[in-house]
């Protein structure tokens, strides 16, 4: 199982803080958000360029590894300070 | 010392336990960011932050770390304030300790610079138009990648 998190205005255009997806093996944030896509066109933004991510709560590229049972976030470019 | 709290915080009270911890520095640099009462847009009647519990205090942590390689620190201090704050309350503390006073001017620049970027904490401005979250602007991403060519300066 993995744990997908949104927050801010990513939050709000979804309607959702969390989800739980099965692990299918994926093997990077990109292929994560490939799958949320492919369920609508209101996931689309997520392959947006500017939409940050955290694996483990630890800042990544889009190309970040991933394993099951791992979290992964992802975001607006932050605006805190 | 971190912090990512929703309570108002007593800056002098900050500075004088840098002070007692000081063992022996000669400079203590403290920055505090409050709330901004307009925007381009106008006046803000306060802000809404959000955050990402557990991954804000980490990336705290880290970019402490990060000061420490650069620099010949002493103490350090963050405090992050979140939830709803009031227009010029404190938001943001950042107190550093070291033997001199450049090291604690640069490291105490580097943090905020750093944690405007990369700290997973996102503003909403109260606008006559409701709430609106807060665009990330292109110089607070400028003054971060001023650092990253700067090698350990200690």
């Amino acid at each position: 199982m993995i744990q997908i998190k949104f927050f801010a205005s990513l939050r709000e255009r979804l309607g959702t803080s969390s989800l739980n997806l099965q692990y299918a093996g994926e093997n990077t944030v990109a292929d994560v958000a490939h799958e949320l896509v492919e369920r609508g066109e209101e996931w689309r933004f997520l392959e947006e360029r500017d939409v940050l991510c955290a694996v483990n709560q630890t800042l990544c590229g889009k190309d970040a590894k991933i394993n099951d049972g791992d979290e992964i976030a992802f975001f607006p470019p932050v605006t805190g300070g | 010392m971190i912090s990512v709290q929703r309570d108002d915080f007593d800056h002098c009270e900050q500075y004088l336990a840098l002070k007692e911890e000081a063992d022996g520095d000669g400079a203590v640099v403290t920055f505090t960011g409050l709330v901004r009462d307009f925007n381009v847009q106008g006046a803000v009647s306060g802000i809404h932050i959000e955050h990402y519990p557990g991954m804000t205090e980490k990336s705290l942590m880290r970019i402490c770390s990060e000061a420490r390689k650069r620099w010949q620190l002493g103490q350090i201090r963050v405090i992050h304030r979140v939830g709803r704050i009031g227009p010029q309350e404190q938001i943001v503390f950042v107190g550093v300790t070291s033997k001199h006073r450049k090291n604690a001017f640069d490291a105490c620049e580097f943090i905020i610079d750093y944690l405007k970027t990369s700290a997973p904490l996102w503003k909403q401005e109260g606008t006559s138009e409701g709430m609106k979250w807060v665009a990330s602007r292109l110089s607070d991403k400028e003054a971060m990648d001023r650092w990253l060519n700067t090698t350990n300066l200690s």
